[in-house]
């Protein structure tokens, strides 16, 4: 089924353009040989129907050759597997790649592939699946082989390997509400007699009212348990918080209930404590929305291998990277990552830190040179001698660095936090106020008046407000590819005043692929340089027949290149010498920057290719956002484009180059300590410490799924034109809950007034319970989408 | 009237019921994935390939 739209071709298994080299097979054309491969692995296990349930459901096979002899070392498959008996294994992988129906149905039909396979479950939201096999028949290697060759590699991290056995805490809070939901749907029911003055039977009463006092004790006892270990906590430091007053209100209420019913003297508040907990309970549980598939606590370990190839005299052999010491010799592969800091001994570096630094083109390091751990070799292997131990490399020692040792300090409190401290107080002064006033004349009304109090003040509507207006500013943000951490964010980010801002990969598009030309080249020049390019299999070579376009290929005569350098070739008796800045014209590298190529025809100098930086849209909002906020620009990189920068960045004293990991961690730090609360943006690993000190780290990442740094949000490189509405936007999420405060504050205005007056009726408490909740939670909602609305952010 | 125990004796029984159900369910994991067995019904198990083009021949 090969489509031709505009005369383009399609891949039959990717969708993908195909761009170079077109394969047909079997009357459908593929781009790559690894796209072709696994069609005709699927033909040949009859699992033609991947392709039917949805056009081109595959993945672009780019071909790396992937190493996993590390899954035979017995060490390491006993801490990657989840279970095994005599025969069975069973295991679970992380596989990013599962995106549609035809990956679940072909990911679910395993065992056609491999008789060893007994059954694979695939969980879609969390992109896992869930392998048993019969170890006799299929390796744990060759399972992640198979896997690998259909396309559907499983991630296998360093943290899965040291990832700690820890209990998982079976989430009680939906058990709990749904022992509150079953006792408030029954209280209500049982208590709609005294509602509608249906009293009857006083022996009718008495039975619905022990009723009433039973379902009152799981609502206490199991659902509303963790009000009053948490308002006991809290009290043990010497403050309050929010669960205080609502741990005082449930006692009060549970006690008058059980009073009210033993003594005959009314129906009790079962229904508006029943009430209180659901609704508090279901506050909790909008809470904790969590991303399964983001993953906002990544590290280096997160990046790096799980093994190392280890050179010994008896052969190569894959260790563990924990075992990786300083002094051994290790192999790296095309494609691998230089685990720890090291001497190249052998072989032609060419090393991408795009991970690291946002640097999209590689470095190339000359023998004996030191390469630092993060980089990602290109090419041929290497061979390379550690000389320090992984987590004591220039990159990863940023983690031993206090800030990762402690939790992430955000001392400012949240609006409900500085509430709290108010509230109980007057709370308290208030009862005890009504209760002396009545004292002298009714004993009993003064207790009604004291327990009233504390019942119609229990700040529901006030623990409601928080938590629903923000989850609900959360899922607009998670409408518009921003992903926050939970919810507290959102308060964190309303408080901002300072905009910390890296270059590369941030404002700068990590995979440009955009070359431009200073200089001039007349066509039949162009088709030389073109022709001679074709030649080195270099990445800026690569860069520059695209820029080239389609020419026609002429023969090379003579072609010689030097790594890291550049090559000199003869076409049509034309030397072309084509390389650094060094190389061709014998000035250092340093002035002009990396990455840039230099040509030279015929010994006459013709120009430079240099890599154009491209900005990522909305470039145009920082002069916006400088009205509102202090910006800065940490960057690792030299200053070549500080004059451009410079027209974002008007204020003097904004812009820092050639910054180090660690700088830009100081530099946030001794910001925060002059009074200024930081928003840090990053993307590469050493912005790492950076964003983990910073009141707001934003990783932005052009797909979630990929590698990002350690964050509280995660940005999807798309959104950043929105970024200012983002601002403003949870600014007004903060406004909202101020307003829903002042709604429930009217509300326990008039319920106090009965209150004061000892005449607090259950039926008026039953109303206004509900009443005030229900209102909070519609105003929040539609004032959050309101808001929404005018960022235009819906 | 009397036949009220028994009525609402035995409702609160049957709703308790319910809500061990719905505690087995929760324990046994089964509303851990809701999303999945979604798509997986969808998916026919083995059916002749079928459809815009006859891929198996």
């Amino acid at each position: 089924m090969s489509e031709k739209i505009l005369e383009k071709t399609i891949c039959f298994h990717c969708g993908e353009e195909c761009e170079e080299d077109l394969i047909l097979f079997e009357e459908k054309s593929f781009c790559c040989l690894g796209c072709k491969g696994v069609y005709s692995i699927l033909n040949s296990c009859n699992l033609g129907n991947y392709y039917v349930f949805n056009d081109h459901p595959g993945s672009q096979q780019i071909e790396i050759e992937k190493h996993f002899e590390y899954l035979s070392e017995p060490s390491v498959i006993r801490d990657l597997i989840d279970f095994q008996d005599e025969s069975i294994t069973w295991v679970h992988f992380y596989i990013p790649n599962i995106h549609c129906s035809s990956c679940l149905w072909l990911l679910e039909n395993l065992h056609k592939i491999h008789p060893g396979i007994i059954q694979c479950r695939v969980d879609f939201l969390k992109k896992e699946a869930s392998i048993r096999f019969d170890h006799h028949v299929l390796s744990l290697q060759e399972l992640v082989q198979l896997l690998n060759n259909i396309g559907y590699e499983p991630l296998i991290q360093f943290q899965d390997l040291v990832r700690e056995k820890k209990e998982v805490e079976k989430d009680s809070l939906i058990l709990k509400i749904a022992v509150a939901g079953f006792c408030f749907g029954n209280v209500m029911l049982l208590s709609f007699p005294e509602y509608f003055g249906l009293e009857g039977k006083t022996l009718f009463r008495s039975f619905f009212g022990l009723l009433n006092a039973l379902f009152c004790l799981p609502i206490v006892f199991y659902s509303g348990w963790d009000y009053f270990t948490s308002a006991w906590k809290t009290l043990k430091n010497g403050s309050f918080n929010l669960d205080l007053p609502l741990a005082l209100g449930i006692t009060v209420l549970f006690i008058r209930t059980l009073f009210e019913i033993a003594s005959h003297t009314g129906a009790g508040f079962a229904d508006t404590l029943c009430g209180l907990v659901f609704f508090l309970l279901i506050g909790k549980w909008v809470q904790k929305k969590t991303y399964h598939h983001i993953s906002f606590e990544r590290d280096y370990r997160s990046f790096f291998p799980v093994a190392v190839m280890l050179m010994t005299d008896h052969g190569d052999i894959p260790i563990p990277l924990t075992d990786l010491k300083t002094g051994h010799r290790i192999l790296v592969r095309n494609n691998e990552i230089i685990p720890a800091d090291s001497i190249l001994l052998k072989g032609e570096a060419q090393v991408d830190f795009s991970f690291v630094t946002g640097e999209s083109v590689p470095v190339s390091k000359t023998l004996g040179e030191i390469i630092y751990a993060g980089g990602r070799q290109t090419g041929q292997a290497l061979e390379l001698e550690v000389i320090k131990p992984v987590s004591q490399s220039y990159l990863t020692s940023l983690w031993n660095h206090e800030a990762f040792k402690t939790e992430k300090k955000n001392a400012e409190k949240t609006f409900s936090e500085k509430v709290s401290q108010y509230f109980t107080p007057i709370l308290l002064v208030l009862a005890f106020f009504g209760f002396l006033y009545w004292i002298p004349s009714d004993s009993t009304r003064a207790w009604m008046a004291f327990s009233s109090v504390l019942i119609i003040a229990c700040p529901c509507a006030l623990a409601l407000s928080t938590p629903f207006t923000l989850a609900s500013a959360l899922s607009i943000f998670d409408k518009n590819h921003f992903y926050l951490k939970n919810i507290s964010v959102v308060e964190h980010m309303a408080r901002i005043n300072t905009l910390v801002l890296d270059k590369t990969g941030t404002l700068t598009l990590s995979q440009s692929k955009n070359m431009d030309f200073h200089g001039f080249l007349d066509p039949e020049q162009e088709k030389w340089v073109y022709s001679a390019c074709m030649n080195s299999l270099h990445p800026l070579s690569r860069m520059i027949c695209q820029y080239l376009g389609n020419m026609k290929r002429l023969p090379v005569q003579e072609f010689s290149e030097i790594p890291g350098s550049g090559f000199i070739a003869k076409i049509e008796g034309r030397g072309i010498k084509i390389g650094s800045a060094e190389w061709v014209l014998g000035i250092s590298d340093q002035s002009l920057g990396k990455t840039q190529v230099h040509v030279e025809v015929d010994k006459n100098y013709m120009g430079f290719f240099s890599i154009a930086q491209e900005y990522r849209k909305g470039m145009e909002n920082l002069k916006v956002l400088e009205k509102d906020y202090s910006l800065f620009l940490l960057s690792g990189d030299q200053n070549f484009e500080e004059e451009h920068l410079k027209s974002y960045f008007s204020r003097p004293n904004t812009l820092y180059f050639n910054q180090s990991p660690l700088s830009k961690m100081n530099f946030i730090e001794s910001l925060q300590n002059s009074g200024s609360r930081v928003i840090m943006l990053g993307d590469g690993l050493n912005d790492s410490g950076a964003l983990r000190n910073s009141d707001l780290g934003i990783a932005i990442t052009d797909h979630v799924n990929n590698f990002s740094p350690g964050c509280d949000a995660l940005m999807e490189g798309s959104s950043f034109p929105k970024l200012p509405a983002f601002l403003k936007f949870s600014q007004d999420a903060v406004r909202v809950i101020h307003l829903s405060f002042g709604i429930s504050l009217i509300y326990n205005l008039v319920g106090l007034s009965f209150a004061l007056s000892g005449k607090l009726s259950p039926l008026v408490a039953a109303i206004l319970m509900p009443l005030s909740t229900i209102t909070i939670i519609s105003f929040t909602t539609l004032a959050t989408h309101y808001a929404a609305k005018k960022r235009n952010l819906l | 009237m009397s036949i009220i125990f028994f009525l609402i004796g035995s409702s609160v029984v049957l709703a308790l019921g319910f809500l061990t159900a719905f505690f087995w369910a929760q324990r046994t994991g089964q509303n851990e994935d809701l999303h999945t067995p979604a798509m997986r019904i969808l998916l026919d198990d083995d059916s002749p390939p079928q459809g815009k083009d006859d891929i198996n021949q």
